[in-house]
């Protein structure tokens, strides 16, 4: 497979450069775009490469002379061995100027030791674990973290009536993150946490899992299981074991109800609670920009997901650091101007990378899953304004 | 105590589903290879196309379940017999490795082919009416749509077993099963044999991919990404037996289910110690003979 995608990016790659002219003495900036096309977040990742399609489309002039010229390699999945071959490659064959993209965890922490070694800065548009940051001091995340989500969420159901909770978490590091964040979150505001279950990220049917879990009766089951195929799964789990009906409420973090799979999810109980970064339907001015410029290019039913947001606000930064220095990247210069970089105008509201930490603050949206005009929704209920990671305070560096 | 009997009762109903989508999706690979002595690491695109064509024909014409079930099988059955004559056929006496790279190319193909028609989503099966909502067992309340795979999967293995041990044709593809060189040399044209085994095993795995659409989801990485569980129903029960992927399938959707609910922190692996051991223990699986 990766080597079938590599073949068809070379050859698309190849296409595209083929059509356009010679560009007059300009700088080109190199950025190693790696992602998991194919695997089990391939419709994540495909959102994520349409923002950024979009965005060069849209934002391209403001480049004037500088080229930008994206390299595209498939990581196929949780597989950090081959991310870190594909960087390596892309440093050493490709001399790329930035890295970007990481969907996965383990991928990036796999090539955060060659972004210091190398000093090639690396933009994460989406892998959410917070210690993934400290890893090198060359790396900048535009996503999100779980702990930012799950913690104040655990505060959330603290507070609105929820007193015992079961955690369902996927067995890998973001789902230890969403576990400890909203068991802390969840037991300061006086919730209890009856049990919990981590489950392979390799994992078909969630049923199982589910049924021990309708059967302890908790008031609360809080899920983080990574997006695509596992979200649709876990969904249709709860429905089809009638956990609602049985009294178990669904929260959880924004992975479990991606915009752009709404509509294939079939039927989803009402009252799923959750929070994230963003919605498809929020008011926001920026985002209903964002969301006809996403329906004019990709069609009348196509819908923006949190992760093309994560890869939309990563291509603002690269454009950002682009702009500043005329296409003649230093990485140094580079991480000074993306530390405090913020944009008010983000589809998800204002956005800053902390200066301290390199990490994203945003606003934290809890949002209701609720049928609008007849399609599923996730709709915004109630604000948390600039969220740090809370993570890096509780855990101070060594 | 008294939740001892429930939970036991939630196993079983749990894992026989997930047995019977493996095993429908499996035993035509179990045929295919004892008979044949084929390694077609590509039976899972059998199931996936039967999956994404029964989905298809439900939400772009309107057609109900079963027919647009019976359509997948007999459609998908049809293209395996097109493959294995074109294809297929030309391998036979090919090497393992050959035979190995050749499968997996199509697995690959078969999964850009998907992505290109059908996205990299997961395809959502709507179920009819009287397969949605719940049904009472033992004091707790099941999805009827998984009964219904279950009752399927049991009624499919039944036939099989009557189909293989009871009639003509059985008897010739245990006959070639058995001696390949001796079951032509009697006058049994084992290569018409070969074909309509293709197209069963292609029919069943369909079958088993539309109709565990919606325990197993259809997505562009099916193939590959349960090709190792098909692997293990095989190894597990035997090459070319009937019956063996049917005990090692229940044994494994059984057992999986029952690990993931009584010690979810090693359900995961369960399924690999169970090889292990199983294998250590009869090299040939179950009902495989050495």
């Amino acid at each position: 497979m990766a080597r079938l995608g590599t073949l068809l990016c070379a050859l698309a790659f190849g296409a595209t450069v083929a059509a356009t002219p010679p560009a007059r003495a300009a700088e080109t900036v190199k950025v190693g775009v790696i992602l998991a096309y194919s695997g089990q977040a391939a419709a994540s990742v495909k959102q994520m490469d349409e923002a950024i399609n979009l965005y060069m489309k849209l934002h391209g002039k403001e480049l004037g002379d500088t080229k930008l010229d994206l390299i595209r390699r498939d990581d196929t999945g949780p597989n950090p061995d081959m991310a870190k071959r594909l960087a390596r490659e892309l440093i050493t064959r490709d001399k790329v100027n930035l890295l970007a993209g990481f969907y996965f965890t383990p991928n990036i922490n796999a090539v955060a030791p060659l972004a210091t070694e190398a000093k090639v800065p690396v933009i994460i548009m989406n892998a959410a674990t917070s210690a993934s940051i400290r890893l090198s001091p060359y790396l900048v995340r535009v996503s999100q973290t779980l702990w930012q989500q799950s913690y104040p969420l655990g505060q959330w159901a603290g507070h609105h009536g929820i007193k015992r909770a079961y955690i369902a978490v996927t067995d890998y590091g973001p789902g230890h993150d969403a576990e400890a964040a909203f068991a802390r979150g969840f037991t300061e505001a006086g919730g209890t946490v009856v049990g919990h279950v981590e489950m392979p990220l390799k994992n078909a049917d969630y049923v199982p899992f589910l049924q021990r879990i309708k059967d302890e009766k908790p008031d609360a089951l809080f899920v983080f299981v990574p997006g695509s195929r596992d979200a649709a799964a876990l969904m249709r789990a709860y429905s089809d074991l009638g956990l609602a009906a049985a009294g178990v409420r669904l929260i959880g973090t924004g992975d479990i109800v991606p915009d752009n799979e709404l509509a294939e999810m079939g039927n989803v109980p009402d009252g799923v609670v959750t929070i994230g970064l963003y919605s498809a339907v929020a008011d926001r001015p920026a985002n209903k920009a964002f969301v006809a410029a996403w329906k004019a290019e990709y069609g009348p039913d196509a819908v923006p997901s949190p992760f093309a947001v994560g890869a939309w606000d990563g291509m603002a930064a690269i454009f950002h650091v682009v702009k500043a220095q005329h296409g003649k990247i230093d990485p140094d210069r580079t991480m000074q101007l993306l530390k405090g970089w913020r944009d008010d105008d983000s589809p998800r509201g204002p956005i800053m990378i902390d200066p301290q930490t390199r990490d994203i603050v945003q606003n934290m949206y809890i949002r209701k899953l609720e049928r609008v005009n007849g399609k599923l929704a996730n709709v915004e209920v109630e604000t948390i304004p600039m969220v740090q990671d809370p993570w890096p305070k509780l855990n101070p560096p060594k | 105590m008294s939740q001892f009997l429930p939970a036991l009762v939630s196993i079983l109903f749990h894992g026989l589903a997930y047995a019977m989508v493996l095993y429908l999706a499996a035993v035509g690979l179990s045929v295919t290879m004892g008979l044949m002595g084929f390694a077609n690491l590509a039976h899972g695109v059998f199931a996936m196309a039967g999956g994404y064509l029964t989905i298809t024909l439900m939400a772009a014409l309107g057609v109900g379940f079963l027919p647009a079930l019976a359509v997948a099988i007999l459609a998908v059955a049809a293209a395996s017999v097109v493959l294995e004559r074109t294809l297929y056929a030309r391998l036979y006496t090919a090497s393992e490795i050959d035979q190995v790279l050749f499968t997996i190319g199509l697995v690959y193909m078969a999964t850009a082919a998907a992505t290109f028609f059908w996205g990299p989503s997961p395809q959502h099966l709507a179920l009819p009416a009287a397969l949605q909502g719940d049904i009472p067992l033992v004091g707790r309340q099941f999805p009827t749509y998984r009964a219904f795979v279950i009752v399927m999967g049991f009624a499919t293995a039944l036939g099989l077993w009557a189909g293989i041990e009871r009639t003509r044709f059985g008897a010739m593809i245990r006959a070639a099963v058995d001696n390949r060189a001796m079951a032509r040399s009697v006058g049994i044209d084992t290569d018409r044999l070969f074909s309509l085994t293709f197209a069963l095993g292609g029919g069943l795995a369909a079958l088993g991919g539309g109709i565990g659409a919606e325990i197993l989801s259809i997505h562009p990485a099916y193939a590959i990404e349960h090709l190792v569980y098909f692997l293990i129903v095989v190894a597990v029960g035997g090459m070319g037996s009937i019956r063996g992927p049917f005990f090692a399938a229940l044994l494994l959707g059984i057992g999986d289910t029952a690990c993931k609910y009584l010690f979810p922190e090693i359900g995961a692996v369960f399924i690999y110690i169970a090889l292990f051991i199983l294998l250590l223990w009869r090299p040939a699986g179950l009902f495989g003979r050495a």
